[in-house]
Formats: structure tokens, sequence, C-alpha cells
């Protein structure tokens, strides 16, 4: 009945709530890799300079850094068990090969979440060296946490350290399968998206401070640091990105295809940007089209023959309207960011006051929610791009699915349960921002630590 | 019993699952004694709770992911019909971790203000409630030997309650889940006794420790006499098994231990003690249903990831071991060790 009402096959209703899981969990994982590295820059220059205000940047960043690790580590316990509730199959087939990077994501999660207990609990307790140290531990198991467990995802693109025979693993070698072709373009991808996502994340709740109050030292220091760590980040993003693109084109071209709306296999393809992909008439209509341009991209030539959809069984094409339009978003948006990126540096490296120009305040407060969008786009292009396998060309998502009848009842009070915690986060993190010293606070402060 | 890399990996599986027991359970107890916070010092047990939660229950929190991953990793097949034959009570429990773990930050990072600080306390302590109790009926579920894996291919018959409502929601099962929720209660309470300061405050928790003491022992004989009717394979580790006297004696005194250590206030000495009776009651378990992983046919030997797969797990074991044990004696130094 209720099936029916939503006409939702389990299948279906599996997908969602493993994206609901993993669009949620993302937020908070990439949080978790991005904020500590801003705390211990901050603390440090308190260390080094004796300016208080620093240390209150490190205090307000370590708040909302404990309540967005908390509920990314929940959330994150879900996706392991939901690994199995969901995809048995996948787990049973490939458990054996690609335990091992969660085996080892286990240890890097384990010191992450130890030393951040020391860092939030222990400012009194211990030294003040052991203090940024114990906050530059986090920041790096955060890190290798969140490459480990990409390198799983890279092997689920590209499944390499096994012998197939008669649809089943033999043979198997999990140290291969860490080192696949998609492994280190998509850590090196992911990695710097964490920088740049967290660190303009945060340069946009303070620049937006700034616009209200522009004499704030409080916001002004956490604006130069934030865009310390998100502006190099974003601006590499696009040399990173396409090194992801290459190996799509060469691992996944139907992936690539799709990415592309690029319906029709030809020599000096042209790329596509925005426009409506129609898979019925086999093209994309209203796109802006430059010449040449995919081939480019893709194989840095001219005239290189890039694959079409039409190379492939329509069965085995993800689904193109939506892979294309997170692309194009993904790629819009961080072609935003890395040129804001640009000027921002020079205009550092010329040692001009990024707050005197308001629209660059502007800019950047805007730019605030693009890198965690970026992100939850180039997952979308990822994940849905990579359908229908779960493990591409060897085992189909439908055949890897609980039977289990009845998954929306689970899908749908997870999306509920995320939207309820999404919303009290979100409220907490305005009222810490709300807290935070007005203008003429940071002064005083600044007299009292001298 | 030969020693096989499988082998080591299940008894790792199970010390693991021994310290989330130990650590994380006493964990979920302190938001049970929060729920039941009561007389004059009632916001001063919350506060300590709180206090002793803090810094460390992210950290113990990981034991379970680590179970979970061990056992996907080296028990593929077993991992995936757990998963699949006990997909509602798990979903529960990750409801109850979810909630738990999030209101505990939202209490203490939120609004100060008591209403807001009151709805978080409650959510806390509910969600603690009701997540060991699942996590116990999971345990009994695999227990009972109900879950088999050719429930759940294609051919099978059976209606929705047979496959994926009977295997857990048996009254051994329920019984278990009570057992989980009394021993974390019982564990947190010591375990406070020796962080209480004032001996008003010590003898809140020594009272409760004492009472879950007793709910412990009254429940543990219920579920051994359900184990007669629903678990054959516990009936016979523990009644007729070569270990079951054994097993018996250290349980027993164990428990007699730490109640006198408790009644005559030898705080530390009841936390040992505690400790131990938890993880042989534990272990009762672990070897009444070896060589299985997931009776009545699911074993160790049979379910075992290739060799290649389980000694990398090993090295990558002994490495993350190394990081792991440094790391967490530092931080139960700097926040466990502050009154001597």
């Amino acid at each position: 009945m209720l099936l029916r009402l939503f006409g939702m096959t389990d299948l279906f209703a599996a997908r969602s709530q493993m994206g609901v899981s993993l669009a949620f969990h993302i937020l908070f994982a990439v949080v978790g890799i991005g904020m500590p590295a801003l705390m211990v820059i901050a603390e440090h220059r308190w260390r080094r300079t004796g300016d208080a205000v620093y240390l209150e940047l490190a205090k307000r960043w370590s708040y909302g850094t404990a309540i967005l690790f908390a509920v990314g580590a929940v959330s994150g316990t879900v996706i392991s068990f939901e690994l199995g509730l969901l995809w048995p199959e996948f787990m049973h087939q490939a458990g054996a090969i690609i335990g091992m990077p969660f085996s080892l994501e286990g240890f890097a999660f384990f010191t992450e979440a130890i030393f951040l207990g020391i860092y939030l609990y222990g400012w009194d307790r211990i030294s003040a060296r052991a203090h940024v140290w114990a906050g530059a531990i986090v920041a790096f198991s955060g890190a290798l946490s969140g490459i480990f467990v990409v390198i799983a995802n890279a092997w689920m693109n590209t499944p390499r350290g096994f012998t197939l025979v008669d649809g089943r693993f033999t043979d198997i070698d999990p140290i291969k399968a860490m080192m696949t072709p998609a492994a280190f373009p998509q850590t090196l991808h992911m990695t710097l998206a964490a920088y740049a996502a967290t660190g303009f994340a945060v340069a946009g709740i303070h620049a937006f401070m700034l616009l209200r109050d522009p004499r704030n030292a409080f916001h002004r220091h956490a604006l130069t640091i934030a865009l310390l760590l998100g502006a190099p980040a974003a601006l590499v993003q696009p040399l990173s990105g396409d090194i992801s693109a290459r190996y799509v084109a060469k691992q996944q071209p139907v992936k690539l295809a799709a990415m592309e709306a690029h319906f029709e296999t030809m020599k000096g393809a042209p790329l596509q940007i925005g426009g409506i992909p129609s898979v019925s008439e086999r093209r994309t209509k209203y796109a802006i089209t430059i010449p040449h341009g995919l081939s480019l991209l893709a194989f840095h030539e001219w005239n290189a023959e890039v694959k079409g959809l039409d190379a492939f069984p329509e069965d085995v094409w993800p689904n193109v309207t939506v892979v294309h339009f997170a692309f194009d978003v993904m790629v819009g948006l961080g072609t935003f960011l890395a040129l804001l990126s640009a000027v921002i540096l020079i205009l550092r490296w010329r040692k001009r006051d990024i707050v005197s120009h308001r629209w660059l305040l502007a800019a950047v407060a805007i730019a605030g929610p693009m890198g965690f969008i970026c992100i939850e786009a180039g997952w979308t292009v990822t994940e849905v791009g990579r359908q229908p396998w779960v493990i591409y060309g060897i085992l189909k998502t439908a055949d890897a699915v609980t039977p289990m009848p009845g998954l929306i009842v689970p899908f749908i009070s997870f999306t509920l349960l995320y939207i309820f915690l999404g919303v009290i986060v979100a409220y907490l993190l305005y009222q810490q921002v709300l807290k935070s010293p007005r203008g003429d606070d940071t002064v005083p402060e600044r007299v009292k630590a001298a | 019993m030969t020693i096989s890399a499988a082998v080591i990996i299940a008894g790792i599986i199970m010390l693991s699952l021994n310290a989330y027991v130990l650590l994380a359970g006493a964990d979920y107890g302190g938001g049970v004694w929060d729920f039941f916070a009561a007389g004059p010092r009632r916001q001063a047990q919350r506060d300590l709770i709180s206090h002793a939660l803090a810094p460390i229950w992210e950290a113990n929190h990981v034991w379970l992911i680590l179970v979970i991953v061990l056992l996907f990793t080296c028990f593929p097949f077993a991992f995936s019909t757990f998963a699949i034959a006990l997909h509602i009570p798990l979903t529960l429990m990750l409801f109850g971790i979810v909630l738990r773990g999030s209101a505990f930050v939202f209490r203490s990072y939120g609004s100060d203000d008591n209403a807001t600080q009151q709805r978080w306390g409650r959510v806390f302590a509910i969600a603690s409630i009701v997540t060991p109790v699942l996590l116990g009926m999971c345990v009994g579920a695999i227990a009972t030997g109900n879950i088999d894996p050719t429930m759940f291919t294609a051919g099978f018959g059976g209606s929705f309650v047979d496959r994926f409502i009977a295997p857990w929601l048996t009254t051994f099962g329920v019984g278990v889940g009570l057992l989980a929720l009394a021993l974390f209660s019982f564990l947190a309470a010591v375990y406070l006794t020796v962080e209480a300061e004032g001996t008003e405050l010590q003898d809140d928790f020594r009272a409760r420790a004492l009472w879950a003491a007793l709910a412990v022992f009254v429940i543990a004989f219920g579920v051994l006499a359900l184990a007669w009717r629903e678990a054959p394979m516990v009936r016979k580790a523990l009644m007729a098994g070569p270990w079951a006297l054994p097993f018996h004696i250290v349980t027993g005194v164990a428990a007699v231990t730490a109640i006198i250590a408790l009644v005559a206030r030898r705080f530390r000495l009841a936390r040992v003690a505690a400790a131990a009776q938890v993880t042989f009651i534990l272990w009762g378990w672990a070897v009444a249903q070896y060589p299985y992983v997931l009776p009545p046919s699911l074993t160790i030997s049979a379910t075992a990831s290739p060799e290649r797969t389980l000694t990398l797990t090993l090295w990558g074991l002994g490495v993350g071991a190394c990081v792991l044990f440094p790391s967490l004696y530092y931080l139960f130094r700097i926040f466990k060790m502050e009154r001597r």
C-alpha cells in the first residue's frame, strides 16, 4: 500500500536511503577534515603572537567542530551498517577485497576521535605544545580517514586485485585493490575539496559578519585564516579535476559520456555546457557548444575520439540528465571559486586589505556554501554516474540489494531524522555565530593579552 | 581447537566487542542514570555523568565500528546474512545511536536555558536506554541460532514475519536485551562511584550500583532459564559443556567481589570486579557458540575470507594497535586519572 502510494521500488528506496545518508554524512566528514586545520592554525598563531583574538577564535571554532564531529561520527556509523543493511550481496562479495582500507580507516578514525577529545577538553590539562600537537593529529588523521574511505570507493569505480571466475572473486589481492587507477585522482580531488569547501564556508560566514562590522578584529583574523586554507585548495582544484576527468575518460567512458551529455561517438568532440539532454532523441538541446572542447579536455588532443553514449547499450547508461546537470553545477561553481581564489591571492600577494573591498567580501559571503554544493554535486556525478553498477562492470546495484521488503520505511525515517538534525545543527551554529564578539570588544582583549 | 588466522581474528572481534561493552556500554549506562537522576543531588549526578562522558564517548564508540569493519572484511557472508536478518533491530539501534550522540552534544553546546537542556537530556537518556536493549536483542538473536542463510535465498517460502521478525523477537532475545541494559547500568554506576567527588555523591551511585547488581542477577538467571527452551547451543555449553563449571565459578566470584567491594566502599576494586564479571559473561557467550560466527550453519572457517585478506588484516591490526593503544592510554591518563 505504502509502496504503491509512492511508486517506489525497494531498489530505488535503498539507493535513495544510501544517497541521503552519504549526502548528509559527507558534510560532517568534510568539516572533520577542514575545521581541525583551522583550529590549529588559530591556536598556533595565538601561542606565537599572544593575540587573544586568535585564542577566542580557536575556542569558538572548536565548539562548532565538536557539534559537527559528533553528528559526523554517528552518521558515519549508520553508513558502516548500511553497507550490509542495504547492500548485503555487495559486502558478501567485496568485503574481503575492500575491507582493508575500511580497517585502516577505523584506526585513523580512532585516532581522530581520541585526539579531538583531548583537544576539546584538554585546554587546561596538558602543555601548550601538546595541545597544538593534539589538534594537528586530529587534522592529519581526519584527512587520512577520508583518504581511506575514498580509496574503497575508487575500487568500486575501477575494480582491481582479483580474478573473476564464474562471477566470483578469486585470487584476491587487497593491496592491489587499494592502488586502483581511480584511487589517486579521487583522493586528491576529494582532499582538496574538503579544504576548499570548509575554508570557504567559514570565510563566507565571517565575510558576512564583516560586511556589517568591518573593523571587527575577530572576524578579520578568522577570514584571513579561513582563506589561507580555502583559497589555495580551490585554486589548484581545477588541475586535479583535469586529472580526474582524464582518468574517467579512460576507465569509465560511459560515465564521461553521461557527464558531458555526449551521445554520439566522434573525433574532435565539442564540449557542451548546460542544455537539456534528451535520451529519446539522443541529443542535448540548448547547450553552449565549444568545438573540440571535449576532446581537448578529456585527452588533451584536438581531434581525439571521444566515445559517446551510443557506444554502449542503453541498459548500462547512468541517468544522463542527473549526471550532466550535477557535473555542470560542480564545474561551474568550482570555476567561480577558483577565480575568486586567484583574485584573493593576488590581492594578498600585493599586500592589499581584502576587507576594504566590499564587493570582494560580498563575493566571499556568496561563495560560502558553494564548496559544499560542489562536493554534493561531485559525489552525485561519481555515484549516479557509476549506475547501474555497484562494482563497475561486475556487479549491478540491483543484484546487490537486500531481500528485505518495505525499504521505503527506513528511507523516509532516516530522511526525516537527518532533516531534523540538520535544522538543529544549523540553528546551533547560527547561535554560535551570533555569540561572536562585537567589533568594540575585540580591541580591549588585545590590550588585555599584551 | 586449531588456531588459524580466522580464529585469531574472531577472537580480536570479540575483544573489540568486549572493549565496546566495557567502555561505550558504561556511556549508555550513564544515560540510564541521567534518566533516573533523583533526590537532592539530581543536578550533581547529571553533571558528573556528563563530565565523565564528554571527552571519551566518541573514542569509545569507535570500537563498534571496528567490530563491524572486521566482521565484513574477514567474515563477509556472516556479516551480510546478519545484516539481512536483523535489518529491523539494527536500523532501530542506529536511530538510537544517532539520537543519543547528537542529543548529548546538543545539550553540551546548545542554549543554557533549562527547557532546552531538559529536552535534549530526555532524548539522550531515552536513547541510552533503548539502544542497549536493541544491541542485546541482536546478540540474543545470534545466540539462539535462528539465523539461517537459506531463509534469504530466492526459493525460500516463508512469510515476512518468519524471515525478518521471528528470528530476533523472542523472549530469550528480549531477555538478553534487558540483560545488556542492566549490565551497562551496573558498569556505569560502579565507574561513577570512582569518579564522584564527595561521599554523598559516591553513595548515590553506590546504591544505584547495588540495585543494578541485583537486576543483573535476576535477569541473568531469567535468561539462563529461557536459554533452556530457546537457545539450545547456549544451554548445552553453559550447563553441560566442559567450560560450564569454571565459567559459573569465575563469573560468580567476580560478581560477589564487586558487591562486597561496593559495600566496603572499595570502589576501585569494585570497578575491576564489575568489568571482569561483564567480560566473563560476554566470553561465556563466545565460547558457547564456538566455532560458529552465526549459528546454526556459518562457522568461522567456512565464512572466513581468503588467507591473504586475513593475514593483511592481522598486519593492519598490529600496526593500528601500535597507534591506538598509546593514544588511548594518553586519553584515559589525561581524563580518568585525575583523582588519586
